[in-house]
């Protein structure tokens, strides 16, 4: 009945082999599964969250253009309807005060942002997740952001106090709600959302407006920009119009807070989803090549047979090829279906960082089919050379008999070495030395597997560089203090007088616009002092830098985004007080982790801006003890506009880093082991079928099965062992690479890895080859004697 | 059917050179039953191969019917293995995963008019074995499943390498016994190698190779069947 299936006798052939093979075919599929699944995983939340955003923004109307400003009378708005491409305006009141949370011992920040008191916002609308909207006259009801509704454990008809103007009004929460502005929501000055301690209000804007003198004006424009006008323009314009008015300078929508951090990290996301998978899969080809070509090596005398027989190359080209066609066929199946998982499970975790009305997660067809196709041409490049070399053997060779292998004596065995090493280690180093290459292949594909653990591993370290050099390095004040205008220096005196302070110093944050030629960036200058204590400035390894005192020190990644260097003049448009604009000298550049900072000595600060020593904001040490009634007197001091803390921004950063990373750093880490264990345990069944013959005749000569085992295991434990250093110098190299690549605007996070880190991967490589020699070890006790002698092959 | 004029073969072994034969003249004639005796290393191997189109000789010329063996190429050379040659390996060279029905089908779906893999092998004496792996096979029932793998695609050249060597008188006899059917019966032209002059009767015609030339040829007047070959 065999014979009656309408498959052919060479397909027959295929399957069986296969089947023969199958802890190796396994072992490359599950490594090209793995590359699959990365591209797959990180793809499909790529394509998920873009259109996420798209449709989102598109449904709420988000701007295209922002600027905040001082004040203007609502009699700019036609004037900014005016400008050539604008399309729609919208103004509103924006105004940060400080909450006092119901549970909440330390003060929050909240943003009040208008809302208009019948209809709905033209730019920017905000969705309705639950509740109602405020009734018009009730300036005590407002909408509150989701994810610190959530954070809060609150609801509508809870409440909350805020602090306007040093009184205490409370606010009914009637709605909970979300907007395309801020997916991503911060603080202002912050890297790491904190979603209990700051709020977005939205207030009806009659009674925002009366309560901070903005009747019949606003302090906040969006624009929309009529397609194919450049928003430089639009934006040069509004500048100009808003200049008079304390204007901040208007930025497009791609730098908007919330805008750019969620495109950063789209673009990591859509790298890493080639990087990664790009690395896997040519790991798997590698591993697939090497299988491939020993395992073909063995079929010598079957494929000069066929060919004698009549089969041609192209036949027999596409034999073979079918076995890595089919591992991959498979391997990207599995790939697809985990990594669908997987995209779900990621999915989440953005829905926890980002906050969209909803955030579905999607494979859509073409991330799909990319993936697969990858996973074959991977295949297809890994199988061609190994297949179209072993199809070249002479058919001659079919009527030979197998002429034993050349041998000699190795280079390492002086005849005293000779004396001292048994004849089973003789053996292990003579058969490494007559094939020299397929060792390397061998040493070079287990230590690929060593260097993507050392990568998964080293993110792991970076994450703990980032939060050392954040917050043991750097930001090393207990509570930051910002004030709601700047102050002369003599607050400084006022807040030291606060309970619990032990030490302040100085901080003066001003707007700005740095140009540089056509480049520009519109950010906050922050004045310190030259060598201080509390907040300092630090480069990627710890060091604290001493500001000069005269000129600018850049962040490195704003000196490329301004195409600027040390010694460059940048033209500071300052947008605040007189607005001077200054051509100031770059003094200085420094490698620093995150986002793009501008630092000035805090006195030259003061000299461009022609003021006095003036502050925007202080560091404090403060006792632990005297915290609580710190926190009481901060929230109700008028001049208090925010309150950091260091603790808090601690806890947040490691909740959300590590919910972050350990699902990335778990996906690495167990691919890599995947990695390890396919090449090892390839590595190792290949010269298991090599020489099946030879360990048979020994173990019929009387060797020992452990005898012959060793003899096979102390290859592969050599091999292991070389491939170690070697896996360390690649993971490096990669790991530098890698962190070279998603070098981005928000973070700059140098590869560094401990030695414990390298111990662990050396460790999990060598429990990895372990695994494989004892799986290996178990088919050598099974090894059917006559059987193996009976047969050529 | 062949014209070998002139085959030189040399191997090149680094630094000597081994001539596996130093000109020498051939010829097959349809339907023909040759048998190739000579010593060991005296190049019947080699001569087989060239005929049988897996190897090319370092010079002279080789031409089956019109096809010119000594300038084809590669897939020339595939086309004529495929189409009129019939192997019998010195070593059976059977697939170790394919049972005996599987090898020999490997055969018979891609040529033209095969007979059944079940014929052939029943030929040979092996219909009771079809579902065997070669594994569970002894060396002469190996060897019967080649000759099975050989014949089955009705070739026009039936080439053998010592297709007797392993097998005793029994299973030898009922071997050639297929071998010279095949010849009679299809006219195939068949070139047997063997160490055992006794063999020799069968054929029409006996070539002595020694040290890579002919070194004789003689005719038989009469033949003898394969029963009356006395081991
Ligand atoms: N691939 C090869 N490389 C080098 N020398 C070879 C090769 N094949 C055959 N020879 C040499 O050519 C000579 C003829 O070999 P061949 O196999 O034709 O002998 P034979 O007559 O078939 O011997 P036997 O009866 O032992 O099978 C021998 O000396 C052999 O060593
Ligand atoms: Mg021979």
């Amino acid at each position: 009945m065999v014979g009656r299936l309408p498959i052919t006798a060479l397909d027959r052939k295929l399957l069986r082999d296969l089947w023969e093979m199958r802890g190796q075919a396994v072992a490359i599929g599950a490594v090209m599964a793995a590359g699959v699944v990365m591209f797959v995983t990180y793809l499909s939340n790529f394509d998920s969250l873009q259109r996420t955003v798209d449709t989102y923004y598109e449904r709420q109307r988000f701007a295209d253009v922002f600027a905040m400003l001082k004040r203007a009378p609502l009699s700019l708005e036609s004037d900014l309807r005016a400008i050539r491409g604008v399309s729609v305006v919208d103004t509103r009141v924006v105004a940060d005060v400080t909450l006092d949370v119901p549970g909440l011992l330390e003060p929050a920040t909240g943003r009040l942002i208008s809302v208009p008191s019948r209809g709905r916002p033209l730019l920017n609308d905000v969705f309705l997740r639950e509740g109602r909207w405020p009734e018009a006259g009730r300036p005590d009801e407002v909408l509150a952001s989701e994810v610190f509704t959530e954070a809060n454990r609150m609801a509508p008809g809870d409440s909350i106090t805020a602090i306007i103007n040093g009184r205490r009004r409370r606010l009914t929460i009637v709605g909970v709600a979300l907007s395309p502005e801020y997916v991503f929501s911060i603080r202002p000055g912050e890297m790491i959302p904190d979603n209990r301690r700051f709020a977005l209000l939205w207030m009806e804007r009659r009674a925002l407006a009366s309560a901070f003198n903005m009747e019949g004006g606003f302090n906040d424009i969006s624009l929309r920009v009529m397609a194919g006008v450049p928003v430089e323009e639009v934006i040069a314009d509004v500048d100009r119009l808003l200049e008079p008015y304390g204007g901040l300078g208007a930025i497009p929508r791609r730098l908007q807070q919330s805008a750019w951090t969620l495109d950063n990290e789209l673009v990591q996301l859509s790298t890493f989803g080639f990087i990664v998978p790009a690395i896997f899969l040519a790991v798997a080809a590698f591993v697939l090549n090497v299988a491939l070509a020993r395992a073909l090596a063995l079929q010598r005398p079957q494929l000069a047979a066929l060919k004698a027989l009549g089969y041609s190359n192209r036949e027999l080209g596409w034999h073979y090829f079918k076995w890595a066609l089919i591992i991959a066929t498979l391997g990207s199946i599995a790939g697809v279906i985990v990594g669908t998982w997987l995209g779900a499970q990621m999915i989440e975790l953005y829905n926890q960082y980002f906050r969209f009305p909803s955030l579905d997660y999607r494979l859509s067809p073409g991330v799909a089919a990319t993936a697969v196709a990858l996973g074959f041409v991977s295949a297809a490049i890994g199988a061609a050379s190994a297949v179209s070399r072993a199809v070249r053997v002479p058919p001659a060779e079919a009527m030979r008999p197998e002429s034993p292998a050349r041998y000699r004596a190795s280079i390492v065995e002086t005849p005293r070495i000779q004396r001292s090493l048994g004849q089973g280690a003789r053996m292990v180093i003579r058969n490494l030395e007559r094939q020299p290459m397929r060792a390397l292949a061998s040493v070079v594909g287990i230590a690929f597997g060593g260097a993507i653990l050392l990568v998964g591993f080293g993110f792991v370290d970076a994450m703990d560089v980032l939060i050392a050099r954040q917050f043991n390095d750097g930001m090393r004040q207990d509570v930051t203090v910002t004030f709601v205008e700047p102050r002369s220096s003599s607050a400084i005196h006022g807040v030291a007088a606060l309970p619990g302070v032990m030490s302040v110093e100085p901080m003066r944050a001003v707007p700005a616009r740095l140009r540089a030629g056509a480049r520009s960036r519109t950010l906050s200058l922050t004045g310190l002092e030259p060598d201080p204590d509390l907040n300092r400035v630090i480069d990627q390894e710890g060091r604290p830098r001493v500001l000069p005192p005269e000129g600018l020190v850049l962040s490195r990644m704003l000196g490329v985004v301004l195409g600027v260097g040390p010694g460059d003049v940048v033209h500071v448009e300052v947008l605040e007080g007189r607005r001077p604009v200054t051509p100031v000298r770059i003094a200085g550049i420094i490698d620093d982790i995150m986002g793009l900072q501008a630092y000035m000595d805090i006195d030259a600060l003061g000299r461009l801006m022609r003021e006095g020593r003036t502050v925007s904001g202080a560091y404090l040490q403060v006792d632990p003890a005297a915290l609580e009634p710190l926190y009481a007197r901060l929230k109700l001091t008028p001049a208090v506009a925010g309150v950091a803390i260091r603790e808090a921004a601690l806890t947040n950063f490691r909740d959300v880093m590590a919910q972050n990373m350990n699902l990335t750093i778990g996906i690495n880490v167990v691919f890599a082991a995947i990695i390890a264990v396919g090449v090892v345990y390839n590595a190792a069944r290949i010269s298991l079928s090599e020489r099946a013959r030879e360990l048979a005749s020994l173990r019929v000569l009387g060797f020992t099965r452990g005898e012959i085992s060793s003899i096979l295991l102390g290859e592969l434990a050599i091999l292991t062992l070389l491939s170690l250093p070697c896996g360390t110098l690649i993971g490096y190299g990669l790991g530098q690479f890698i962190m070279t690549i998603f070098q981005n605007e928000v973070y700059r996070i140098p590869f560094i890895v401990t030695p414990a880190t390298v111990a662990w991967g050396w460790l999990t490589i060598i429990s990895a080859a372990a695994l494989s020699a004892l799986a290996v070890r178990r088919r050598l006790d099974r090894l059917d004697l006559v059987a193996v002698l009976k047969s050529r092959e | 059917m062949f014209t070998a004029r002139g085959i030189t073969k040399v191997y090149p072994m680094g630094e000597m050179e081994v001539h596996a034969l130093r000109g020498v003249d051939f010829d097959l004639f349809p339907g023909e039953f040759v048998v190739l005796l000579g010593p060991s290393g005296s190049g019947k191997s080699t001569l087989l191969n060239i005929l049988g189109g897996l190897d090319i000789p370092t010079s002279g010329h080789v031409v089956y019917r019109d096809h010119d063996l000594t300038t084809a190429g590669e897939a020339a050379l595939t086309e004529y293995r495929r189409e009129h040659v019939g192997f019998v390996f010195q070593f059976y060279n059977l697939i170790p995963s394919l049972t005996a029905r599987e090898n020999v089908a490997l055969v018979t779906e891609i040529t033209k008019h095969p007979m059944t893999p079940e014929e052939a092998l029943a030929l040979v004496g092996l219909g009771h074995r079809l579902d065997h792996f070669p594994a569970q096979l002894s060396g002469g029932e190996q060897q019967r499943v080649a000759i099975a793998r050989a014949i089955a695609k009705r070739p026009d050249v039936l080439l053998c390498d010592e297709p007797t060597g392993a097998l005793d008188i029994t299973t030898g006899v009922v071997v050639l016994e297929a071998i010279e059917k095949v010849n009679r019966e299809l006219g195939t032209a068949t070139v047997v190698i063997t160490h055992n002059a006794a063999i020799a009767g069968m054929a029409h015609r006996v070539v002595r190779l020694a040290d890579g030339n002919i070194a004789g040829v003689v005719s038989n007047e009469t033949r003898r069947g394969a029963r009356e070959i006395e081991w």
